[in-house]
């Protein structure tokens, strides 16, 4: 899985950075762009917040504030203490951006569940209680991927594609349960 | 340890498990998990390769071309770290903002909007309905069609913990199943790292993806911690992923470390939308070897990485970070002396929190408490959130937290820390506002500010060291900012309620800005937790904008600075590698006692001898039983065993796979073979097996220093050429060996502390 995990890498990345090139350069949406004019209290009018999708140069008081609330001479006044900003948000990218994240979520949740649940059951069934060769450390070593040293063993004898890949991923394994065994069992690591 | 797969007592290539198990074929130069590097030979590998291609580009235009592309690489990697770690920033934040905001609701038109987003087109007008819109619902108006009331209330509660709960609860099974080295900040690992440790898989691809999937996990299920320690740990394990692909940075562990500094760079950058702070930090807090070369191209990365997440725009304001302020009003002279309290505050918090948590990490570490890793995690996340829930200060996120008390009181603010009584005739611009009697609102702010602080600085005890990837940058800012605010309020209606008195009489218009306090608290609450100084400082002012408040940002540095290494000399992340017995040697600790090198070699009187091989007169079946017997890293090799002149030191792992490969390969060569050093082979009668020359592998120019060289030099000389051993010789003769482990033991010695505590090589 240490290939696989490179490729997943690297498809990964390539995926973020397609993405944020189509991101940047995607069609902006018309209601991704905004003025919002934040106006205070003025005499007996209350405080009100205007919004409009106008571009950068209408973004001012007299472009956005409709209806108007004061009369004509009092306006000038009142948008003096207006504050208006511009604000730009790109509705796409945020879409995308978590559509992708969800994905590779639930990827990982469910290939975890694959294997700390599926997995050892799977094998359980396919190769019988006899078969399964436990060595010295792992005795008792109910955490995933407990069965990596026996599998490796088997299966060195058949060198196909699938295989490959199959000892690839057992050599993950063993490098997680040898992290999982710094960190969290012996706390020589990351404690 | 179970990772040494060159098992040495399976010298003869018995156990065809171990073929599988061994990675294909290692060449010699390459380095064991948990052991130091060798900064020299990686120096001279390099010089030597870099002499190689210029040589050859003269030779023909391709090899010219290869010439410039090797130049080229460096700012080619930089360029590639800069854009991932900014896209991957991007992701963060956006991810966070929407799954923070689905404690509480769901925006019903488009489920991937958070609250601010989803309520984006919205045309309410009236101010007090300026946060609700329609599309976007609470979880108790979804279930029960219910938005006041008590029963409401309770829902919300109850589902917002729930969510917490899950969502913690998915991060630590992550990290557990895919990837234990992503939990932690990764600083302190980081930092060991860039001093020549070999961590394998700390920066590796699945660390990247799981720590960059739990972070948005773990910041968004409420608990007291933020993201810009293990921001770092993402850049750098981008940085390792994409100097992996040059052979310049993949086969040389020196320059690989270069890209890594520059990548923490980029880290810090995006993590704070400083790049200039970012390459500070880099150089203070993370780096060991900091060449200019690097300093120009760390800038390089972060720079691309600011640009790369300004152009994803998480905030929709074009600004980097969530707490840009960017108000000018300057500030009183007077003020420095509450700027220097709350700096002598950040300083006491500093201490207090790296003594706490230490302790609370040393427990975790050595009791049964470590031994429940997922139920610890789910405990502190269900206190957290049923603690959290009813504060509206704790209740929204620390960065949203950070971001109200940073912003000054502008004309129509709607939070109750800026109910001030206002003079309804008032025809003010908005930033010129006077000083203004304190509301009801703000008095209740102040007492639910106190609580959220009295428990913020109590949970970030607990939460900062669990195994999820925690950083601490930002509980650090919130604390210093509640302090500061609160410290702001009081200043702010001191002066008002009696501007009479001699200092405040000019302070009526502008008048305080306790937005500055509470900027000025946070950069010392966190200068006094990771003892940082030019880097905190221009991380600040790149967060502010404005050159007006370096000099309340300095003095509150410089006070939290000495107030805290008042009661101790560490920072958090040198508190963290001392626990975990990381053998790193700080440039920052200084050695100023009298001992020379003869009190620190081995071996020490009562020892055995020193384990040596000699240059000629040695067979491959002794080396191999030398080997086996013992585990020292390294041998020095003599002219004879009774002139102990010193040729070389040779390397364990080297002579080990020279051995195995000469067995392998080589014909002739026995148990019984002579192991040669030199040149020619020695002298032999005639039916002796074939002698084995093993000249390649010596290294014919090892670091010696004398008996009675002070242990200052000594320690000097392993800081700054990142040596890993050092021969003491007497007259020409070989007396001992210092190895890095015995000068950090004997450094501990010296200050009291535990020398069994230092665990690696």
């Amino acid at each position: 899985m240490a290939g696989g995990a490179g490729l997943c890498g690297l498809l990964g990345s390539a995926l973020a950075l397609a993405g944020f090139v189509g991101l940047v350069t995607g069609a902006k949406n018309f209601e991704d762009v905004r003025c919002k004019c934040i106006c205070p209290p003025y005499k007996d009018h209350p405080g009100n917040i205007y919004n409009k999708n106008v571009s950068q140069k209408d973004c001012d008081c007299l472009h956005v504030v409709e209806p108007m609330p004061v009369p004509g001479p009092d306006v000038e006044a009142y948008c003096l203490r207006c504050e208006c900003k511009y604000e730009e948000r790109s509705s796409v990218t945020i879409k995308v951006t978590i559509i992708i994240y969800l994905s590779i979520l639930g990827l990982l949740l469910l290939y975890m569940v694959y294997l700390t649940l599926v997995e050892p059951i799977l094998k359980r069934r396919l190769f019988g209680h006899s078969q399964l060769i436990q060595s010295d450390e792992d005795i008792g070593d109910h955490q995933p991927f407990a069965n990596a040293h026996d599998v490796l063993a088997r299966s060195r004898s058949r060198a196909n594609v699938l295989n490959k890949v199959e000892y690839a991923q057992q050599r993950w394994k063993l490098q997680v349960q040898e992290q999982r065994k710094s960190v969290f069992d012996r706390h020589v690591v990351l404690s | 340890t179970g990772t040494n797969m060159v098992n040495a007592g399976d010298m003869n290539g018995s156990g065809n498990l171990m073929d599988f198990l061994d990675e294909p074929f290692p060449d010699v130069g390459t380095y064991e998990d948990f052991h130091t590097i060798d900064w020299l030979r990686e120096k001279s590998r390099d010089t030597d390769r870099h002499r190689k291609i210029t040589s050859k580009s003269k030779e023909s235009i391709w090899e010219f071309i290869k010439s410039l592309l090797d130049a080229w690489s460096g700012w080619v990697v930089m360029l590639l770290i800069g854009l991932l770690a900014g896209t991957l920033a991007g992701v963060i934040d956006l991810a966070v903002d929407w799954m923070t905001d689905l404690k509480e609701g769901v925006c019903l038109s488009a489920f991937w909007y958070s609250h601010e987003q989803c309520c984006w087109t919205s045309n309410e007008t009236t101010f007090d309905d300026r946060d609700k819109c329609p599309q976007w619902q609470k979880w108790s108006e979804l279930l029960v069609n219910q938005s006041e009331g008590a029963s409401a209330y309770i829902l919300n509660y109850f589902l917002y913990i729930m969510w917490a709960l899950s969502f913690a609860f998915l991060a630590v099974s992550l990290v557990r199943v895919f990837a234990p080295y992503a939990c932690g900040s990764g600083i302190p690992e980081i930092k060991t790292i860039l001093s020549g440790f070999i961590i394998r898989g700390y920066l590796g691809k699945w660390t990247l993806l799981i720590k960059t999937v739990t972070l948005v996990l773990v910041v968004s299920s409420g608990l007291s911690l933020g993201k810009e320690g293990p921001l770092v740990h993402v850049a750098c394990c981008c940085g390792n992923f994409f100097s992996s692909l040059f052979s310049k940075y993949s086969k040389n562990e020196g320059k690989r470390r270069e890209v890594l500094s520059a990548a923490a760079a980029a880290g810090v950058s995006v993590a704070f939308g400083a790049p200039i702070g970012g390459v500070l930090f880099s150089l203070e807090e993370v780096s060991y070897y900091f060449p200019l070369k690097t300093l120009w191209r760390s800038f390089f990365a972060a720079l691309v990485a600011a640009f790369t997440l300004r152009s994803i725009n998480p905030f929709g304001n074009s600004r980097l970070v969530l707490f840009y302020v960017e108000y000018h009003t300057p500030w009183y002279m007077a003020e420095l002396f509450p700027f220097i309290l709350l700096g002598v505050f950040g300083g006491l918090w500093g201490t207090l929190f790296i003594r706490c948590n230490i302790a609370w990490c040393r427990r975790r570490k050595t009791t049964r408490l470590g031994k429940y890793p997922v139920l610890e995690v789910i405990v502190v996340t269900a206190i957290t959130a049923i603690i959290a829930y009813p504060n509206p200060y704790t209740r929204r996120s620390t960065s949203e937290l950070i971001s109200e008390l940073f912003n000054d009181c502008g004309a129509l603010e709607s939070s109750q820390l800026c109910d001030y009584i206002n003079d309804p005739n008032m025809t003010r611009p908005v930033d010129d506002i006077p000083d203004r009697p304190a509301g009801f609102g703000v008095y209740t702010a102040m007492w639910q500010l106190a609580l959220a602080l009295i428990f913020k600085i109590i949970i970030t005890i607990f939460t900062f060291g669990m195994k999820i990837p925690s950083g601490l940058f930002i509980p650090s800012m919130a604390v210093g900012a509640m302090a500061g605010r609160m410290v702001g309020i009081g200043v702010e209606q001191l002066a008002y309620h009696h501007h009479d008195w001699i200092i405040f009489r000019n302070w009526c218009r502008p008048g305080v800005t306790p937005g500055l306090y509470a900027m000025v608290g946070a950069a010392a609450c966190l200068g006094g937790v990771t003892r940082m100084t030019v880097s905190l400082v221009v991380i600040m002012f790149e967060l502010t904008g404005g050159l007006e408040y370096i000099v309340p940002l300095m003095a509150a540095a410089v006070t939290s600075k000495w107030v805290a290494d008042a009661f101790g000399k560490e920072g958090i992340y040198e508190a963290h590698i001392h626990l975990n017995g990381y053998p790193f040697l700080d440039v920052k600790d200084e050695f100023t006692h009298r001992t020379l090198a003869t009190d620190v070699m081995r071996p020490r009187r009562g020892e055995p001898p020193l384990s040596v091989l000699t240059q000629d007169s040695m067979t491959v079946e002794d080396v191999e039983t030398l080997i086996k017997e013992t585990d020292y890293n390294g041998f020095p090799v003599v002219v004879s065993k009774d002139s102990e002149r010193l040729i070389g030191f040779a390397q364990r792992r080297e002579l080990i796979l020279a051995i195995k490969n000469a067995r392998q390969r080589q014909d002739g060569v026995v148990s019984n073979s002579i192991m040669y050093f030199t040149e020619d082979p020695p002298e032999l009668p005639a039916n002796s097996p074939h002698p084995l020359k093993l000249r390649r592998i010596l290294n014919l120019s090892p670091f010696t220093v004398t008996d009675h060289t002070p242990m200052e030099t000594v320690v000097d000389i392993f800081r700054k050429l990142g040596l890993r051993q050092c021969l003491v010789t007497r007259s020409g003769r070989l007396l001992g060996i210092i190895t890095k482990k015995d000068v950090l033991r004997h450094m501990a010695q010296m200050a009291n502390q535990d020398p069994e505590s230092i665990m690696f090589n």
